[in-house]
């Protein structure tokens, strides 16, 4: 117990664990939401985090451990308030993420997955973020920030740590804290999913050019060689 | 100029800001196909997509339709439906946006979709690395449970469904659909033995439909105008649109919603070409795991038989451009990285020959290499190929293979020049204007 949660965490806690896990037929389906639920609590799973969980599902400490190890977005050493993700999959490092990446290591003083002194930055390089028409890309606290360059970079790490507002490029501006990224992936609402633009840049290019050239989809009906009204009702 | 032009349905308003909501889909003509679906006979759905020829838009191109027939009438289990939104090939980057500027589309899919193979239980599972989209999501199902398009007897069809929205957490092999219903059931995910398939023992080992968020965001486009109207874009056996996505050195990378059998050539003409100054080198047609292609292939039909024709894949149409000042070695180097730190060692072809590639890549790249490590790397894909227990593995083979076969000679100027011939500034966004 002494590496547990404090009674009042616990009780607190087991009210959002019994929600999560009602949402699903299995109780152990729930285990990757309360993983990143007790990911908010600490920022990171700790192993108090996988005592809870195992003891919420019924499951051993070395089941959950074997799930927690697993997976790359949870953290098992306490991370800093913002994670700040470098693209340097191919297409981002090809386009300019190994020298984002670089820059930051340098700037920060930090390598890759470490975090900076202040306890506000970790920095870490990413896989492909499914953005690629914006590389190359940075995510904070998965939250995405197109088209960096190293200079971006640097000034965007420097605001974090000095406090400033930073706003993603597609996303809920200013960006929010990992605890509280955290608690959003484990299905609990911050009501902020109305912030930020419902699209930009390259998402509508082709849109723009088909608007442009007056090109759309057949009408239908319009379509094949002899169309029936309602022919497909 | 005549050639292929857009046709842009999912994406067709984009351009709109208020459009994630439910208001704003709604304003463009959403939920319309769900009333027509629910006035239909479950069966007769299943027959409209068989009908159409959607293939599935995650990469694989099996049949929707002939998948939701898989299903056994006489299993007594509840069935599922599981979107697989865990978008995380290198280079795809079509259902993240979508799923951003439109969730309502998808969301008005799963219904539909649930309705057409009886199924009252969906799951959209999300990579967890897309915070703002999993509150995107989230939020449109809350709003049309709210508004009664979700829950019990929706829209006084007698037909219930629950929608969970569920984020993953890193893990590209998730991707792989019997992997992620592995990590849905709250397990590592590794991928299972097939047969028995999703169809007949899926989510907890019951009858379930896996399909790609694109895929089902088609399904409602297809019961409003028709499938004579899905048809009639395409070709005969790869019919309809989807997202075509550039990247890389492109002059407006971005994401164009075409016919299938549309050309790179017609593409880069519409994305402004190849950036200014630079010329095609070598590309992706459907992500990294697709063999790579070169300006001989500029016009090649992006349809899944032309492409597999000419020696790749379709996959995901995630259509990744290099010219150039791209060193092919260092390119194939980091996608092997990827799939060495991804593979989820369940099998040995895969966790093993992932792990020495980038060693001998790494070798090669540094221009430490010889001609045998080529060899080596023949060799080690031979074992990759087929061999390994999922897709991943495969995937892995395809650019390394296809390097050698179109580049070679540059593998071979690695060793010459004792090091990489390329400066590596200028491939980048900022170094390409020289």
């Amino acid at each position: 117990m002494s590496e547990g949660f404090d009674d009042a965490t616990r009780a607190r806690l087991e009210v959002d664990a019994k929600e999560v896990i009602a949402r699903y037929p299995k109780s152990r389906s729930a285990l990757l939401p309360l993983l990143h639920l007790v990911q908010a609590e600490e920022g990171y799973v700790s192993r108090a985090g996988i005592g809870f969980c195992a003891d919420v599902l019924g499951l051993t400490a070395a089941e959950v451990t074997a799930v927690a190890t697993f997976y790359t977005m949870y953290k098992r050493r306490p991370m800093g308030e913002y994670h700040v993700g470098v693209c340097t999959n191919t297409l981002c490092a090809v386009m300019g993420g190994d020298e984002i990446f670089a820059a930051l290591k340098e700037h920060l003083g930090v390598g890759n997955d470490e975090t900076t002194e202040d306890g506000k930055v970790t920095l870490e390089h990413l896989e492909c973020n499914a953005a690629c028409d914006f590389a190359p890309v940075m995510m904070v606290n998965w939250e995405f920030f197109d088209n960096q360059t190293p200079e971006s970079a640097k000034r965007l790490v420097d605001d974090l740590r000095l406090g400033n507002d930073v706003a993603p490029t597609r996303g809920a501006g200013p960006v929010c804290t990992w605890k509280q990224a955290s608690r959003v992936l484990a299905g609990f609402s911050d009501g902020r999913a109305g912030e930020g633009p419902q699209a930009a840049g390259p998402s509508l290019e082709g849109l723009k050019l088909a608007r442009e050239r007056g090109w759309t989809a057949p009408a239908p009906g319009a379509a094949g060689p002899a169309p029936t009204e309602g022919g497909d009702r | 100029m005549t050639g292929t032009a857009l046709t842009p349905v999912l994406s067709e308003h984009w351009d709109r800001e208020d459009l994630y909501t439910l208001d704003g889909y709604r304003a463009v003509g959403g939920y319309g196909a769900l009333r027509k679906a629910l006035a239909m006979e479950p069966d007769a759905l299943v027959d409209l997509v068989k009908a159409s020829g959607l293939r599935g838009r995650g990469g694989a191109g099996f049949p929707t339709g002939m998948k939701w027939g898989f299903l056994p009438k006489d299993n007594p289990n509840p069935r599922y439906l599981v979107v697989n939104a865990d978008e995380s090939e290198p280079g795809t980057c079509k259902d993240i946006p979508l799923m951003m500027a439109n969730p309502h589309a998808l969301v008005e899919g799963v219904i539909i979709s649930a309705y057409a193979i009886r199924s009252s239980h969906a799951f959209i599972y999300v990579r967890g690395e897309v915070l703002h989209v999993i509150r995107r999501l989230r939020r449109a199902v809350e709003e049309a449970r709210e508004a009664g398009l979700i829950g019990t007897d929706i829209l006084g069809s007698g037909f219930d469904l629950d929608v969970v929205v569920h984020a993953g957490a890193g893990a590209y092999i998730c991707g792989e659909e019997t992997a992620l219903l592995d990590s849905l059931e709250g397990y590592r995910g590794q991928p299972r033995l097939k047969p028995p398939f999703p169809a007949v023992a899926g989510l907890y080992a019951s009858p379930t439909v896996v399909n790609n968020v694109e895929s089902i965001a088609s399904v409602p486009p297809i019961v409003a105008n028709g499938a004579e109207w899905f048809t009639s874009m395409g070709t005969e056996k790869s019919a309809g649109f989807g997202f075509f996505s550039l990247s890389g050195h492109v002059t407006r990378p971005g994401q164009y919603e075409a016919p299938l059998g549309v050309t790179l050539r017609e593409l880069l003409d519409m994305a402004g070409g190849i950036r200014a100054g630079h010329r095609l080198k070598f590309w992706t047609p459907g992500g990294s795991s697709t063999p790579i292609f070169t300006e001989e292939h500029l016009d090649t039909p992006l349809d899944f038989e032309s492409v597999g024709a000419a020696g790749s894949m379709l996959g995901t149409r995630a259509l990744q451009i290099f010219d150039e000042t791209t060193c092919v070695v260092r390119a194939v180097g980091r996608w092997i990285a990827f799939y060495a730190h991804e593979s989820c060692g369940k099998c040995t072809p895969c966790r093993e020959g992932n792990f020495w590639m980038v060693q001998v890549l790494d070798r090669l790249e540094n221009g430490e290499g010889t001609e045998a490590d080529v060899e080596k790397l023949l060799d080690i894909c031979d074992n990759l190929l087929g061999r390994s227990f999922c897709a991943l593995g495969d995937g892995a083979a395809s650019p390394v293979m296809s390097s050698i076969k179109y580049f070679r000679d540059e593998y071979i100027r690695h060793m010459e020049e004792r090091g990489c011939p390329f400066d590596h500034s200028e491939s980048t966004v900022w170094g390409g204007s020289k």
